[in-house]
């Protein structure tokens, strides 16, 4: 029987961010390509989820009862590698086949190639479908898992991702939590250029969806928005975090250059520099 | 082998396989807001607890069935063909990518759906269902054959797509003779050495028909229902073009791609003998009755026969 996270406090798990922020970096720039500015926005969330809520097993990831993950956003599979690293289910070594032929870790998040990941993605739109069949199931089950579905914010310009908002609340789902990196970028350019969503929180809300916002920077309001969403059982919970693409190093934040594409050398040193 | 009597649509096999599962807590049933056309809803008559509305939302709908399915249970999701296209790609990357058993069903395919006019008629499903890796495409012809090859499916250890048909016509199968099917198996109606007519779905019929009128003219067909386009009974399309030199196919599907395509592929490389192709010749159908359908786009009993010729004298 696993426990749920790995039992560490807000500064362990601070320090656990930081190095996963070091490993995208470096995977990144060992292969010349992928995607850092999305990882590095997600990162503190996912430290909070498999350092202190989720309830997987390092020795069977297969195991019936995990709690599932399911990064919508497959792009940023830097930062879930370093994190499923951190947990156990990756080595050092694995890492480093980050996009290479016959790698674990596939250019984009893939459960047949990577222990420890539960859904295959790269087509934005479809992890929080997948995650409502996934919360469906554990209820027949009689099961109390749940699904835990992150999505990037120019993912919701997708339209199934409507879909599915609409069948959580109809199927009152409420083993069911999705956060919204909301770091304002997206492949081109600043969401703003390419598609305004407004208010994503009332968005979310005006769907019938229990809504936390948060700074998905802050490690203690990440931990305090994973436990929030737990409380939430009568239907399915939000978390919008507001998060800062690229985050951790100075010329990656903000940088809409930085959702798909690696660093120089010179620009890695700074990197490995700045997250010492 | 005389047709067994009496009339049955394959949408309606697959509504009582659904509610011959019952029984099994692992069965899960999905829908679109068509399971009163697609028979669903007899499964959901029955057990509400193991059926799951999704609205007017198909792309939603194929991957709410992946999760189910990777978490132990095993989903039938249907709604119109047409409808399945619209979540094509996640059926491509979130199902057939990853392997992910789900049973997807698209009824009323085909132009036999009829009066409600093109946009309801899908043509295309079979051929594009067919370019994905894992996937098992099935288009049965009634609804005896429908309920044995969707029961066959809760055993099937791979993602796959049927298509069901929306009106009745005459039973090709009984029980018994359905009980021998099997997946990815043709089933051979009739036997002939003359020419072989491979035809999916409700032009079975019209085969079988232009196999007696065949035989009035002193040719012998073989008919085989080749209910399952993927994987193809590629051993018995050799054998065919073996004996017979002369291939014809028949689907209410385009020429394109489908059972036709398929077939065609499989003789070109393996042994090559004259096929024709009996089918929607790249285009879009329109309103109609069912046989004023198949008539004005030629894809009768009288047009098979043709083909047979046609295909004979290519030999």
């Amino acid at each position: 029987m696993a426990e749920r996270g790995m039992g560490l406090d807000i500064a362990e798990l601070e320090m656990m961010a930081k190095r996963c922020r070091r490993n995208i970096v470096r995977m990144v720039y060992g292969i010349g390509a992928g995607h850092p500015g999305g990882s590095l926005s997600a990162i503190d969330m996912l430290t909070g989820l498999y350092g202190h809520r989720l309830r997987v097993d390092t020795n069977d990831s297969t195991w019936a009862n995990r709690d599932r993950f399911i990064m919508s956003k497959g792009h940023a599979s830097p930062g879930v590698y370093s994190i499923l690293h951190e947990r156990g289910f990756l080595s050092e070594s694995d890492l480093w086949t980050y996009r290479k032929l016959g790698g674990r870790c596939q250019g984009h998040v893939d459960m047949k190639w990577c222990p420890g990941v539960d859904f295959s993605a790269g087509s934005l739109g479809m992890g929080l479908s997948f995650g409502i069949g996934c919360a469906l199931a554990a209820t027949l089950d009689g099961s109390d898992r749940t699904a835990w579905v992150m999505l990037g914010d120019g993912e919701l310009q997708e339209g199934q991702i409507w879909e599915g908002v609409m069948a959580a609340v109809h199927h009152e789902i409420g083993n069911l939590n999705v956060i919204v990196d909301r770091n304002g970028i997206q492949n081109d350019d600043f969401c703003e250029t390419q598609m305004r969503m407004f208010d994503v929180a009332e968005k979310f809300a005006a769907f019938g969806w229990a809504v936390m916002e948060i700074d998905g920077h802050d490690m203690q309001q990440v931990v305090n928005a994973i436990d929030w969403a737990d409380q939430v059982t009568d239907g399915p919970a939000c978390i919008v975090m507001h998060t800062i693409k690229g985050k951790g190093v100075s010329y990656m934040e903000n940088n809409p250059k930085f959702h798909g594409a690696a660093p120089s050398e010179a620009q890695f040193n700074l990197a490995m520099e700045e997250l010492a | 082998m005389s047709a067994p009597s009496g009339g049955g649509a394959s949408r309606d096999g697959y509504g009582a396989a659904l509610l011959e599962m019952v029984g099994d807590d692992r069965v899960v049933v999905l829908e679109a807001d068509l399971g009163k056309s697609t028979k669903s809803c007899l499964f959901r008559a029955e057990k509400p607890s193991h059926t799951v509305s999704l609205g007017i939302a198909e792309q939603n709908m194929m991957l709410v069935a992946a999760g189910l399915s990777t978490s132990g249970y095993v989903p039938f999701a249907s709604t119109f063909a047409i409808f399945t296209e619209r979540g094509f790609e996640q059926v491509r990357n979130g199902i057939a990518r990853p392997n992910i058993v789900v049973h997807l069903c698209g009824s009323h395919g085909g132009i036999h759906t009829g009066t409600d006019g093109s946009s309801a008629q899908s043509i295309e499903d079979l051929a594009i269902y067919r370019t994905l890796p894992n996937m098992t495409v099935m288009h049965p012809c009634d609804d005896i054959s429908a309920k044995a090859l969707t029961l066959a499916l809760r055993q099937h250890e791979r993602p796959s797509y049927m298509r069901t048909a929306r009106n009745k016509v005459q039973r090709a199968y009984t029980e018994e003779s359905a009980a021998q099917l099997q997946i990815g198996k043709g089933y051979v109606h009739r036997t002939g050495d003359d020419v072989a007519i491979i035809a999916c779905g409700v032009l079975l019929n019209e085969a079988l028909d232009a196999a007696e009128s065949l035989s009035q003219q002193g040719i012998e067909a073989t008919v085989v229902d080749m209910h399952t386009i993927k994987p193809l009974d590629t051993e018995l399309i050799v054998d065919l073009a073996k004996r017979c030199g002369a291939i014809v196919t028949a689907e209410d599907h385009s020429i394109i791609g489908g059972l036709g395509g398929a077939v065609s592929e499989c003789i070109v490389s393996e042994h090559p003998v004259p096929v024709e192709r009996i089918g929607v010749q790249d285009r879009f159908g329109e309103s109609g009755g069912s046989d004023e359908l198949l008539e004005m786009l030629h894809m009768k009993a009288n047009d098979i026969s043709k083909a047979a010729q046609r295909a004979i004298s290519r030999r």
